[in-house]
């Protein structure tokens, strides 16, 4: 029996250390394929969904070219894929058409600003390769009221839009912290906000992006506050079809290269002599050591290629939400993971 | 004493008198038309509160303490300023072309004055040679129009370069060569892709829906039964669930390579909605026409389709033109619709320019919706006025 066991283990060793010699010995596998990947090269650009208008997220200019993180995020792909970050196509998608869109394949990734929710993993068969802004609900006050913080909110006049989540957030939320409140429901934001600005309300809620765009709608914008915490979980970020896994790694990479860019000091404009840098994380990320990126399906240099073209992600997050921008939106849970954020990259090895 | 008694008599008319105040000039027009009931009376009388209480206001709004000029939005924030027409201004070339290439804006300008110069020829009553120009409009035009905004695809090089090898012009070669560099839809937008929509819309609808409502009028039963089925169809289901299904559903179910362009998705669902509503309006005048005219037609031995051509289409639709034009009115304020499916049309364009930080404020909004109230209101008033013009020259013959 003994010598049974001892030969089955035997056998199922050297089987297996001949299997891995097979491997060791054979050539690296070539990069898997991948179907997307190689109708984008075929095109020639990449097709972006994109959102129909939303400022500092994405928006065409005066001159029509589009702006915004999430259009910056599709210029990044595309500089990975072509080194150049114009060739992307935007098809501006309704909130209602933006899925369909990108499950009939008309569109090879979707950067919109979609909530990452299991039922659009589970049901619609999407995958998010990330997020790239975590947004959420809070409240916006006038200064003269003395309000740190949405738990003094108690007994306060809320000004909201009718018939979305929005709603029953803030139901939540108070019920939650047992506080009393007094809604005021209306149609449309810009219905909501115009009544808070006439004093009609003592908070206005919604997302906390949204609350930074309103703000610049009212007449004296400088006089309201927005409050720092955050109510509901808005995981944004961008999508892609299921059953190519190695799309969805370039999209996600693609974040991924911005967020460590970040962290190791790689900004647009110092990129190309960071190549040089004795630092081995820097050397892996920019392609200086290693081939990550040809296992991709993209070059070595791809990292590079987007930090060059777009810049990494607080820079990306600067001009287009941040102090660079009218929108000022603080970095919050944005930050980076060491700086008290959520933006977290995993390494490039 | 007998001094001859002379009879007066008048050597000329005596000079008429002006009718009473209260019947002629201006007070009688007023008097007969403004106040010549107490219901009446009051109707004046409240229409003048009413604009004697808007009109200060809206004056100060939009010309007074309107900002005409600045950079960016910070002037337009200032408390109490009105419109904030700088906005407009800096955002005028987006509104008008979307995001179309700005070196190639002269292909729309071109392509605009082309059908401009053509529809006042069709439309000018007094121009000659309308046939010629039908021709131009419906056959020549489309094709031109598409080539120069779109580009030239292979398709057109082929001919262009065919037409080279007839005449033996090298000019024309270099241009099948060089060609017009193709500008995808998707960059189309503004008053441009507005108009584009209700013209294709418009130019389609009139035959279509003559064909349609002739169809449904038509003895043979297959005929007849198709017509009534897709106006019916039609008919019943909202526009916007046409744009849906259109844009939506149809990608799911053809391959990709088949997939219809983006904007020509709605065009066709609009081009469609818009022929069978005209269909039912020329139906009307169809059954308008007294059965007389047929029957005379008839016993001058005309063949069916000169009946229809000669006695009785220039009659149904000379009786319906006001319900013609209503329908183009209607059509022309729908293409907005388009905007729901991810076109940048005139209106879609304003509603997201109005976000842009730089300018946002309390104004923004309000100032995008009045420019846009203004430039429907003038297309909409210009078409409803022709109407009334062509309506009253076409209507001496039955005037008694």
């Amino acid at each position: 029996m003994k010598s049974f066991c001892t030969s089955m283990v035997t056998a199922v060793a050297s089987l297996s250390f001949g299997v891995v010699a097979a491997y060791a010995q054979a050539p690296a596998p070539a990069a898997p394929t991948s179907k997307t990947l190689e109708q984008v090269k075929a095109r020639g650009v990449l097709v972006c969904g994109s959102n129909t208008g939303l400022a500092g997220f994405g928006m065409p200019d005066d001159k029509g070219n589009w702006t915004g993180l999430d259009v910056e995020f599709c210029r990044a792909i595309s500089a990975a894929i072509f080194n150049d970050p114009n060739k992307v196509r935007f098809v501006p998608l309704s909130a209602k058409d933006r899925f369909t869109a990108l499950q009939s394949g008309e569109i090879d990734v979707l950067s919109r600003n979609g909530t990452w929710t299991i039922s659009r993993e589970a049901d619609l068969g999407l995958l998010w390769a990330g997020v790239n802004y975590y947004d959420g609900q809070a409240f916006m006050v006038r200064k003269k009221l003395n309000i740190n913080s949405a738990l003094e909110l108690s007994g306060a006049s809320v000004c909201v839009q009718q018939g979305t989540t929005t709603e029953t957030n803030l139901a939540d939320f108070f019920r939650a912290n047992n506080m009393k409140y007094e809604p005021a429901v209306y149609a449309t934001s810009a219905e909501a906000v115009k009544q808070y600005d006439t004093g009609r309300c003592d908070a206005y809620t919604t997302d906390m992006s949204g609350l930074f765009s309103e703000r610049l709608r009212l007449i004296n914008s400088d006089e309201h506050v927005i409050l720092p915490q955050v109510i509901s979980k808005e995981p944004l970020g961008p999508a892609v079809r299921q059953g190519d896994d190695q799309w969805l790694n370039i999209v996600k990479w693609t974040h991924f290269a911005m967020l460590n860019a970040e962290e190791l000091g790689i900004t647009k404009a110092n990129a190309d002599e960071r190549v040089k840098s004795t630092n081995p994380e820097i050397r892996r990320l920019l392609g200086s050591e290693g081939d990550f990126g040809k296992s991709m399906g993209l070059t070595s240099d791809w990292a590079l290629r987007i930090i060059k073209h777009v810049g990494n992600y607080g820079e990306s997050y600067n001009r287009n939400i941040g102090d660079g921008s009218r929108l000022k939106i603080p970095r919050g849970l944005n930050n980076l993971w060491n700086k008290g954020g959520l933006q977290y990259g995993p390494p490039v090895r | 004493m007998a001094t001859p008694r002379r009879a007066f008599v008048r050597s000329e008319f005596s000079p008429s008198l002006a009718p009473p105040l209260s019947v002629g000039g201006p007070f009688g027009w007023v008097r007969a038309n403004l106040f010549n009931s107490a219901l009446s009376s009051i109707l004046t009388l409240a229409s003048i509160a009413f604009i004697l209480w808007i009109t200060p206001g809206l004056v100060r709004w939009l010309l007074i303490d309107a900002v005409w000029s600045a950079p960016d939005g910070d002037a337009c924030r200032a408390p109490g300023s009105g419109a904030c027409w700088a906005y407009v201004r800096a955002k005028i070339t987006f509104f008008t072309y979307g995001a179309y290439p700005r070196d190639a804006l002269w292909r729309v300008d071109v392509t605009l004055a082309m059908g401009a110069a053509l529809a006042v020829w069709l439309l000018w009553p007094d121009w000659p040679r309308k046939g010629v120009a039908a021709i131009l409009f419906f056959a020549i035009y489309p094709h031109v129009a598409f080539i120069l905004l779109h580009g030239m695809g292979d398709g057109s090089r082929a001919v262009v370069n065919a037409a080279a090898g007839v005449f033996n012009s090298e000019a024309l070669r270099d241009f099948a060569r060089d060609g017009i560099p193709i500008i995808g839809t998707h960059l189309w937008g503004g008053i441009f892709v507005s108009l584009l929509v209700a013209t294709v819309g418009i130019v389609v609808s009139l035959p279509m829906g003559v064909l349609l409502a002739l169809g449904r009028q038509s003895t043979a039963p297959f005929i007849r039964f198709f017509c009534i089925v897709l106006i019916e169809v039609v008919r019943g289901v909202p526009l916007i669930t046409v744009l849906f299904m259109a844009n939506t559903m149809l990608p799911l179910f053809v391959p990709d390579a088949w997939t219809p362009d983006r904007l020509l998705r709605p065009l066709i669902g609009v081009a469609l909605f818009a022929s069978v509503y005209m269909a039912e309006v020329v139906r009307g005048g169809l059954q308008a026409v007294p059965r007389g005219q047929l029957e005379g037609a008839m016993a001058l031995g005309l063949t069916q389709s000169r009946m229809m051509r000669l006695i009785v289409l220039p009659q149904a639709l000379t009786i319906v033109i006001p319900g013609i034009v209503n329908s183009f009115i209607a059509l022309f304020k729908d293409t907005t619709l388009v905007a729901i499916v991810g076109v940048f049309d005139f209106l879609r364009a304003i509603d997201t320019q109005r976000l842009d930080p730089a300018w946002n404020g309390p104004t923004i909004s309000t100032t995008g919706y009045a420019f846009a109230a203004m430039f429907y209101f003038v297309f909409c008033f210009a078409m409803s006025r022709y109407s009334l013009m062509m309506e009253r020259r076409l209507a001496h013959g039955r005037k008694r």
